[in-house]
């Protein structure tokens, strides 16, 4: 069996990471701050969030080059697509 | 060898050599993250439709903590984050030859996901009773449609987790082979991955 060997990163950190961001971001939603606001600061906590998991739950940090390159790839097209539909409503 | 060299010169194609680097993982993990690349583009339909529609009609969208229960919620949020710290213990454990602790971590992951899932099916059922039903117009219908299809990847996850920890009370994980555990960590963490958006786009903005 293939695979890349490394020690364990600290879990429980990352755990506590997250858990202490999803405070914030419940924080963060009633702020009487405006809405715009509001969203970019979510959207930037909660894709925090998933790179953390992604980095060192899914171990993407610890992968050859090529499997991250194969994990990243659907990323641009996702951007593409949401930028798309999201002109749609303006035509 | 000198055969081979010669059709070589001749331009044919040759058939591949025997080994090629490939990802550098093995074939179950290697397909497995094929399969998240396509899961990424089915929840960004998803999400891309949600926001034109909510953009395109923000009328139709209440504040969040008026209609969707924010606290039970962010508990459930916290059951799932528990629920990946479980499993990524269980991985920990089975590398290190600790099989105790793979079983041990694997039935907590199990019993955290089945809440996740029982905490959704009551809070529909709260949000059905207070006459927030999927026909309820686009709020209603994008509401059941995101969380819906994520806790339809959560259920499929602790099925396949029952599954892997019956596999591992009979003794078919060890340090030297626990594919099988990887690969359903990898499924599980990526619903928690995509738990984390939905949880900030149709909860809390």
């Amino acid at each position: 069996m293939e695979d890349v060997k490394h020690a364990h990163p600290n879990y429980i950190a990352v755990f506590i990471a997250l858990a202490v961001l999803t405070g914030l971001e419940l924080f963060v939603a009633f702020l009487p701050w405006s809405q715009m606001t509001r969203i970019l600061i979510l959207i930037g906590l909660a894709l925090w969030k998933a790179l953390m998991v992604a980095l060192y739950y899914m171990h993407l940090r610890f992968e050859p080059q090529r499997l991250r390159w194969l994990a990243a790839a659907p990323l641009p097209l996702a951007v593409i697509l949401v930028f798309i539909v999201t002109r749609e409503f303006r035509w | 060898m000198a055969h081979a060299g010669a059709l070589h010169d001749e331009d044919v194609m040759l058939p591949p050599p025997g080994r090629e680097p490939g990802a550098g993982v093995y074939n179950e993990k290697l397909g497995m993250w094929v399969f998240l690349g396509s899961e990424v583009m089915f929840f960004t339909a998803l999400i891309g439709t949600y926001i034109i529609l909510r953009v395109a009609h923000p009328t139709a969208w209440k504040a969040p903590g008026v209609v969707l229960a924010v606290p039970i919620t962010a508990i459930n949020t916290f059951l799932l984050i528990c629920s990946s710290v479980t499993m990524v213990k269980a991985f920990a454990s089975v590398q290190d030859g600790n099989l105790s602790g793979l079983r041990k971590w694997l039935i907590a992951t199990v019993l955290i996901g089945s809440t996740f899932v029982g905490v959704q099916v009551y809070e529909y059922r709260h949000l059905i009773e207070k006459g927030f039903v999927p026909s309820e117009g686009l709020y209603g219908s994008t509401f059941y449609t995101m969380t819906g299809f994520h806790g339809f990847h959560v259920t499929i996850g602790v099925i396949c987790l029952i599954f892997v920890t019956w596999r591992a009370f009979q003794g078919r994980y060890s340090a030297k082979d626990y594919r099988g555990v990887e690969v359903i960590g990898l499924y599980w963490h990526f619903v928690d991955l995509v738990w984390i958006i939905l949880f900030t786009i149709v909860y809390l903005i």
